[in-house]
């Protein structure tokens, strides 16, 4: 019994240590990986904090560096060419330099992580049942009959049906959903105070998406969980997550509470990706608006604004200097833009480089005015009531 | 839902493919246990139309869009292209048809051949059905390699593993393209993509649509996706059809409790609004080894009763070129 006697001893250290303040500080963290091609700034200087019981939404696309993130904060990289630096705090404690061997106290018991593939991070050769209890015993000092129980309530509480049955059932017998529902059971066996979920429904249909989301909500409010839900789709976390966090190129480009970021977004990204998403409100056969281009090559990222080369509002200043991130009125919105959106700043930008013919900017305007309209004085699309309200005659008057 | 019928089929001389009847089972081992993959759905699609067809995993449409490639055999039914019935149709006789059906796959990256140059890849099609000369096969690969918006010059010598999820989807495309199909099946286009990319290739596929008059079958989980690009849309679940109508229509009034369900669990990019899984369907789709009797979709239906489960509901209009089979429609 050795083990679980050292994790009990963890888990008795772990309860000494204050329980103010943030649950986890990340304070300008930058993950560097050494490839062939030279350093990959994966994460380049991110600093936020997550509060107990409360949910951060990570969005960007791929190669933005969100799940990179998760995994630097986890320490599940690998130690070969990789390099982290800066600040990680976990209930105070600073854990960016702790050991494999401290990291798997936390691990399970302080901080999980469930994954975006249930079918490849489930061991296919051992029964569900085994592979709850191989994570209870590991971190908990009780008997295999106990830890037995544990994951049959664990496995009810993520709404399986039959539990005894699929305790002794192996992961190929089981569907998409109810994998990873096996796999948020295994995450939260130990009573975790930070769940990581790194798109934990983009491999799982619309209907099932919905109730696995609603399953981490009802065992995160229950155990005052904290939550890192990371996506690519700001439909996810807009219904889910308190604040988010938009990652572009591996640096933090907005970060705002959700319902702020929705009404009064002032990152170019941020508005182009929720424009991206197709409308079910809008009538079929609307021509999307795309983000031109690509996501930036963090290996030789673009002077500058890193999403300058792909913005409809890119100025000379942007491909120069690359904007700070700013505080937008309230302390909790911050943002990283020369002309953030809503601004006189910004329609001058606009007015200007569809002028000159820039292709994004034109792309703007062809997508929401008839051909002939007078598009310099004309506002720009509204993409939801709420944007339409604040962001297009004055956004300060809204804050 | 989950209903047979032929209510909403167009008169046949008018559809470029007409699906009766089509039933697609698979054997398991020799248990003498056949999996349900496509029962009796009937569809049809008028040339320059986009059909969309929407459901869960494991609602059979995937395998519904295999079997009018005849890349799956069906056990009844017929597949009527152009006035022929595919089923019928074997070795060369079959062959002969294919460079008007074309394909394009969910995984882009594995769908194209990594040893090969993306020149090449798109230029099988023409090689193999020795269209035009030399000049005119380079000709064409280059049209199509720039219609779909990658330079033909660096490209065309790379290999697949050189591009991003988005260009190779582009490629597929281009590859589709070059035969001049009259029809294209998208299996699931975009559904490995990012939201961005997931744009840009939805956009391409209408311009290529308007530019070589294409048809399309559209298939895909996403609701939101299909109302985009769809004229008609056909939702399925587990191996029938539940409703059929114009995407406008179907989206703001649907009259099937599974659509509805469909429709309220998307999440919306609006925190105001929320998706809601219990309003919605509870549950997991039933196993397609013994389906549920009568309606299908009985089992996680919030309107079920004594009738659903005896009786199969039939295909009938409710409304303008709306269609649904259920007993009790919203």
């Amino acid at each position: 019994m050795r083990k679980s006697k050292k994790s009990a001893d963890a888990a008795a250290r772990f309860e000494t240590e204050p329980t103010e303040g943030p649950l986890l500080q990340v304070v300008d963290l930058h993950t560097h990986f050494h490839t062939g091609r030279g350093v990959a700034r994966a994460v380049d200087g991110v600093t936020l904090s997550l509060e107990r019981g409360r949910t951060l939404g990570v969005v960007g696309e791929s190669g933005s560096g969100k799940t990179v993130l998760a995994r630097s904060i986890m320490g599940l990289l690998p130690k070969s060419n990789v390099e982290r630096t800066g600040s990680i705090l976990f209930e105070g404690r600073e854990i960016i330099h702790a050991s494999n061997d401290e990291l798997r106290e936390l691990w399970g018991s302080q901080m999980s992580m469930v994954f975006q593939d249930p079918m490849t991070s489930l061991n296919p050769v051992m029964k569900i049942g085994n592979q709850i209890t191989e994570m209870i015993l590991q971190h908990l000092d009780v008997s295999k009959a106990y830890a037995r129980e544990l994951a049959l309530a664990q496995l009810k509480a993520v709404g399986i049906p039959e539990a005894e049955r699929r305790l002794k059932e192996y992961p190929h017998q089981m569907s998409g959903g109810m994998r990873q529902r096996i796999m948020i059971a295994i995450a939260i066996a130990c009573g975790p105070k930070l769940l990581f979920a790194d798109e934990p429904t983009t491999a799982l249909d619309v209907t099932v998406q919905a109730q696995i989301l609603d399953l981490l909500e009802e065992q995160q409010r229950e155990r005052f969980m904290a939550m890192m839900l990371v996506t690519h789709d700001l439909g996810v976390v807009a219904g889910r997550a308190d604040e988010i966090v938009v990652m572009y190129a591996g640096r933090i480009v907005e970060k705002a509470p959700t319902g702020l970021l929705f009404s009064d977004m002032r990152h170019p990204y941020t508005e182009a990706l929720l424009r991206s998403i197709p409308k079910l409100s809008a009538p079929s056969h609307s021509l999307l608006q795309a983000i031109g281009g690509r996501p930036p090559d963090i290996v030789n990222p673009p002077t500058g604004c890193k999403f300058s080369p792909r913005c409809p509002y890119v100025q000379e200043k942007c491909t120069q200097e690359e904007p700070p991130l700013t505080d937008a009125g309230s302390p909790d919105h911050q943002f990283r833009c020369w002309t953030p959106v809503g601004t006189p700043e910004n329609r001058a930008a606009l007015e200007a480089n569809r002028a000159a013919g820039l292709e994004s900017a034109l792309a703007v305007v062809e997508d929401v005015l008839p051909a002939g309209v007078n598009a310099a004085t004309e506002t720009l699309p509204p993409l939801t009531t709420s944007h339409l309200r604040s962001g297009t005659i004055n956004p300060k008057e809204s804050i | 839902m989950a209903g047979s019928g032929t209510a909403h089929l167009r008169p046949s001389e008018e559809a470029l493919l007409r699906i009766e009847g089509l039933v697609v089972e698979f054997p398991v081992g020799r248990s003498g246990l056949k999996v349900h993959a496509v029962s009796d759905i009937s569809l049809d699609v008028l040339p320059g139309e986009t059909l969309g067809l929407v459901g869960e995993s494991g609602c059979g449409k995937s395998t519904t869009g295999r079997a009018v490639m005849q890349l799956v055999r069906s056990q009844a039914g017929s597949v009527a292209f152009e006035g022929h019935d595919l089923t019928k149709l074997k070795g060369e006789e079959l062959r002969q048809v294919r460079p008007k059906l074309q394909m394009i796959f969910q995984d882009p990256i594995s769908s194209l051949n990594p040893r090969r140059r993306v020149r090449d890849i798109v230029r099988e099609g023409l090689d193999i059905w020795k269209i035009g000369d030399e000049d005119a096969r380079n000709a064409k690969v280059t049209e199509v390699l720039e219609a779909v918006g990658i330079d033909p010059e660096t490209a065309g010598p790379r290999r697949p593993h050189e591009f991003s999820g988005g260009q190779c989807q582009r490629i597929s495309i281009a590859r589709a393209v070059a035969t001049e199909p009259k029809l294209i099946i998208c299996d699931e286009p975009v559904s490995a993509l990012d939201v961005s990319v997931q744009a840009q290739i939805i956009n391409l596929l209408q311009e290529m649509k308007d530019r070589y008059g294409l048809t399309l079958i559209f298939i895909a989980h996403d609701l939101a996706v299909v109302k985009n690009v769809s004229d008609r849309v056909a939702v399925m679940y587990l191996g029938k059809i539940c409703e059929v109508a114009g995407p406008d229509e179907l989206y703001a009034a649907p009259r099937h409790p599974y659509t509805a369900a469909l429709l309220s669990a998307i999440p919306l990019p609006d925190p105001a609004v929320r998706a809601k899984s219990t309003e919605g369907v509870g549950g997991e789709i039933p196993s397609p080894l013994a389906p549920p009797s009568g309606c299908r979709f009985r089992t996680r239906c919030p309107a079920a009763a004594e009738v659903c489960a005896q009786e199969e509901p039939q295909i009938r209009e409710v409304g303008p070129d709306h269609f649904v089979a259920c007993h009790f429609p919203l």
